[in-house]
């Protein structure tokens, strides 16, 4: 295959992969976007395969053979509820990956460049590989607190704003150090210590990198982990793009471009979601930021039981479900939509309203509830509803706290001021599911559980909604 | 402690301080109940009811009022003639009385039980607050005063209060004004409205226009700038001006409505008086006036307390005792709040009376401890409307720190641009063109992905997830190499993981999404 042939092939591949990031516009279009997607992958592989510089075709072959079926049994096992857990190891992988290709690139000496071409030729690896295993460990960290390997809680290191800027500086000096070696010649890794091929500082450099993965995650708490998710999408759509110049190939530059942004937009929305500086996520440690107190919350909560939430729903006419991540923990969005279905059918007006941030990723709820067949034409996203809370006679909130705190809107000395939120208080009724009275992953009491038009029902969500379900149809 | 529960001799009175389920409830507080027997009656609760649940039932009006510590009551005690009844001269020392009181109007009742060394709990003082709700005897029977307005002007009114289109021709739905949506204003509403009647209705106090709003009646606005709410939720006397604009408004609605139930009180005043003379005479022949303030002089200048009145052909309705008009719900939701009282009362469920004058609702309700006075309480502190004043404070310090300084604005942009140009000055040109690639792909990928739909941000992350796995392509071209074959290799199969679980992954998903 020709060099021009491979190129146009490498064009086709972009603009099909811009078509299925845009197909997911809409639901209609998305399923269509996906194969879009499949078939530039599929174009570029093939285009990359024939263009002759291939010839070891056996370890190519095995080599997707293993990855591709690895990757098709986890997508046909994961549970939806495990989707953040999933997309977090995956970015390890591209991480992963990255800092292979990169260590390859440096030990193949052939490029046969020089001079300042050379030089940043040497900078993108530096960079591609940093990216990388920052992305890598990054991941691995955010997938382990994802699926509560370890704690959610935030770690917080003392003077741990200087140690990222030592593990900065550090960055920087080894990468002067490592430009100063390769003057001499190209890598060579077995050699290490004996020469000064630049082989010690790029490995120290990809210690350090993982390193400040860990340290990075590690800080950060557990409702901030859409704002992780995302951030590392995108991370790992930069270390494509590095890769992508460190090997001169404008399709890799392209499509970790197009992932990059994907991924930094997404962690803008969360955060905005949020109220929350981007710079202050990534800083780690939420809730510790000093202020005035917040206000405490007086009053008494309201319990009421699945019975009484059954006559409640049944005297209702405009029903809004709220979830939250304790749904998704609880694994009650089947029953819900069991509830939703049994309303609608005695022509009730049930609809969801989701927050940007509830779940642990972008997206998280939809997706659930798509899995327990709720038709994506009454979820709607917290802007579209937030208005007509005043017409809407039940609220149900089902393991969400944050989300729901009027506290953001009207105490300014709450940890949360100013995040937008589901305005559920201004409908005629709001039941909150919860497991017991404690405060949400932000730490913040929530003034709404002791409104008087507030009724707490107690006890774990999937066990509570199937009472509600039998107390309906009984 | 023992409880007694006396007939209520007030003529007319068919409501009763407790039913069977509170009685039951209070007995298992560690108090013994007795009643009076036929107290339930008029509510139609027979004496065996209350025997059923282990209330005592005495005959002796006299011998009830000796034995009792605690004694529950609708209406405050009444000189009465008659010696066996006369409720003042049955009080002993000491003995606590928990009913309706109305301390600002009765001095004289006040005086008397202060001298007889007694504890009163007025229902009617509880104060208004959130925690207070389920004891607040006032709401609950203004809610059953307003439902009753409602029956008692379809009674006497001569037509449908619902439109309706018959062979027989075209009905149009009755109109209804309800002036002042207080509990009682917001219950003619909905009674009003469940029948199918337009409904209007007026307040003085602004933010009571959603609720109005929400129980799909119109509000009716006066083009005119004053706040009404006063402390606790409930009305303040108004500018003449407001008066004047206000009365404008209910002469001109006098003539097209066809019943208006008024329900204006300003609490310790006379009602205000909003209809006059010749609205009256202006309204339709066959219009009905409820006035729910009859009680305190009316709000309307025809009402005559008690009574029904035609005058200009309308009718005017001022019954006083409209909850003793439906019995037994009002007696089920009295008793539930002086159940209520009593359980505060009671912390310990031990039967023993703790008045804990540190408590602000109980304060509030005791307007006579020990045969000392202490009414009127100090001010509530709460309001039931929003505390204007704090959320403006929390406006102006939550905008503060949006507005950042142009220097931290624009000194991103600068640094960028310094660093653009710099890398532009060394790099060569082979990198310059790629690099032109990667910033137009940025912007592509940038609008792209802000029309994605926030549904599917989640098979975005796993599409964009797959696609990245694009970097096989890197370790493709490398894995012929000798030296590297094997690392490549292995980067090929974790990329490949990747596309295919993303893809399949997003396919399995998007597949989920269905209308």
């Amino acid at each position: 295959m020709s060099h021009s042939l491979t190129t146009m092939s490498y064009i086709i591949a972009a603009i099909l992969f811009i078509l299925s990031l845009s197909g997911l516009s809409n639901q209609e279009t998305s399923r269509r976007g996906n194969y879009y997607g499949m078939a530039g992958m599929a174009i570029a592989i093939i285009a990359t395969a024939l263009s002759g510089t291939v010839t070891a075709y056996a370890i190519l072959i095995i080599a997707v053979l293993i990855g591709g079926s690895i990757g098709a049994m986890l997508a046909s096992k994961v549970a939806m509820t495990q989707m953040p857990e999933l997309v977090a190891i995956m970015h390890s992988l591209v991480g992963m990956a990255a800092v292979l290709v990169g260590f390859a690139n440096f030990m193949d000496s052939s490029s046969g460049l020089a001079g300042a071409e050379k030089t940043i030729h040497e900078i993108e690896i530096y960079i591609g590989i940093l990216i990388g295993a920052i992305t890598f460990s990054g991941s691995v960290i955010a997938f382990c607190k994802l699926s509560e390997k370890i704690s959610g809680k935030p770690l917080l290191l003392p003077a741990r704003h200087w140690f990222n800027l030592l593990l900065l500086v550090a960055v920087f000096v080894l990468g002067a150090q490592f430009l100063q070696q390769t003057e001499g010649g190209g890598g060579n890794l077995p050699m290490l210590f004996l020469d000064h091929s630049g082989a010690l500082p790029l490995l120290i450099m990809t210690v350090i990198g993982l390193t400040f993965g860990v340290h990075m995650v590690m800080a950060i708490g557990g409702a901030d982990m859409p704002v992780v998710v995302s951030m590392l999408n995108s991370y790992s759509g930069w270390a494509a793009a590095a890769t992508g110049f460190m090997l001169s190939n404008d399709l890799l530059i392209v499509t970790g471009a197009l992932v990059g942004s994907s991924g930094a937009i997404l962690s803008y929305i969360m955060c905005r979601a949020m109220n929350r500086n981007f710079i202050s996520v990534i800083a780690g440690g939420f809730g510790t930021a000093s202020g005035g107190a917040a206000a405490v919350i007086e009053g008494e909560v309201q319990p009421i039981d699945a019975d009484e939430t059954a006559q409640l729903l049944l005297a209702a006419k405009n029903i809004m479900i709220i979830p939250g991540y304790g749904m998704a923990v609880a694994q009650a969005q089947h029953t819900v939509y069991e509830i939703t279905k049994f309303l609608r059918e005695k022509g009730k007006k049930v609809r969801f309203g989701i927050h940007p941030v509830a779940g642990r990723m972008p997206g998280h709820m939809n997706v659930l509830l798509a899995e327990a067949k709720v038709p994506y034409d009454i979820v709607f996203e917290m802007e579209e509803i937030n208005e007509d809370f005043a017409n809407v006679d039940v609220s149900i909130v089902i393991g969400a706290n944050d989300i729901v705190n009027p506290s953001a809107l009207d105490d300014p000395n709450s940890p949360i001021a100013g995040m937008p939120v589901l305005e559920c208080w201004h409908g005629k009724t709001t039941i909150v599911l919860k497991r017991s009275m404690a405060s949400g992953y932000a730490g913040v009491g929530n003034p709404l559980f002791v409104l008087e038009n507030t009724r707490m029902l107690f006890g774990d969500a999937n066990a509570t909604m199937q009472a509600v379900l039998k107390a309906l149809k009984g | 402690m023992k409880i007694g529960i006396p007939k209520e001799m007030h003529r007319g009175e068919k409501r009763v301080a407790t039913t069977p389920e509170a009685a039951a409830q209070i007995i298992q507080l560690g108090f013994t109940v007795s009643i009076e027997s036929g107290a339930g009656l008029g509510a139609n609760i027979s004496d065996e009811a209350y025997q059923a649940v282990g209330v005592e039932i005495v005959n002796d009006i006299k011998l009830l009022w000796d034995q009792s510590d605690i004694m529950l009551k609708v209406r405050a005690p009444e000189w009465r003639p008659n010696p066996n009844r006369n409720e003042l001269n049955l009080f002993r020392e000491g003995q606590t009385i928990i009913s309706f009181i109305w301390p600002a109007q009765n001095e004289e009742l006040m005086q008397t039980l202060a001298a007889k060394n007694t504890t009163v709990l007025a229902m009617d003082s509880v104060p208004r607050m959130s925690r207070a709700q389920k004891m607040d005897a006032l709401s609950s029977m203004a809610n059953i005063a307003g439902y009753r307005a409602i029956v008692e002007a379809a009674q006497h009114f001569g037509r449908f209060f619902t439109g309706q289109i018959t062979a027989a021709g075209k009905i149009p739905p009755a109109k209804v004004l309800v002036i002042g949506a207080g509990v009682a204003g917001l219950a003619a509403i909905g009674a009003a409205k469940g029948m199918g009647a337009i409904v209007r209705a007026f307040d003085t106090r602004p933010e009571v226009k959603e609720q109005i709003e929400s129980m799909d009646a119109e509000f009716l606005m006066l083009d005119f700038k004053e706040e009404g709410s006063g402390v606790g939720g409930y009305a303040k006397t108004m500018s003449p001006e407001f008066i004047a604009a206000e009365m404008a408004l209910f002469a001109e609605q006098a003539k097209e409505v066809d019943i208006i139930v008024t329900t204006a009180l300003i609490p310790g005043k006379p009602a205000p008086k909003l209809i006059t003379a010749e609205m009256v005479q202006s309204m339709k022949a066959g219009s009905v006036i409820v006035d729910l303030a009859a009680e305190q002089g009316g709000n309307c200048e025809l009402t005559e307390k008690d009574k029904v009145v035609v005058a200009h052909s309308v009718t005017i309705i001022g019954y006083t005792n409209l909850p003793s008009r439906l019995a037994n719900q009002s007696s089920q939701l009295y008793a539930t709040n002086l159940r209520h009282l009593l359980t505060e009362l009671c912390p310990n469920k031990d039967g023993i009376l703790n008045v804990n004058m540190d408590d602000e609702v109980i304060r509030g309700a005791t307007v006579i401890k020990e045969g000392k006075i202490t009414w009127p309480p100090p001010p509530p502190k709460l309001s039931a409307a929003p505390a204007a004043k704090p959320a403006a404070v929390a406006e102006t310090t939550a905008k503060a720190p949006v507005k950042p300084s142009v220097i931290k604005q624009l000194l991103p942009l600068i640094i960028a641009g310094l660093a653009l140009f710099s890398i532009g000055s060394v790099a060569p040109e082979s990198f310059m063109t790629h690099f032109t690639v990667f910033v137009l792909a940025c912007f592509v990928g940038y609008q792209v992905i802000w029309n994605v739909s926030p549904s599917l941000h989640t098979p975005l992350m796993s599409v964009t997830n797959a696609i990245s796995g694009i970097i096989v392509i890197g370790a493709i071209v490398q894995v012929s190499s000798p030296t590297v074959g094997l690392l490549a290799g292995l980067a090929t199969l974790i990329a490949s993981i990747n596309i295919a679980g993303g893809f399949l992954v997003t396919r399995r998903m998007l597949d989920m999404f269905r209308k």
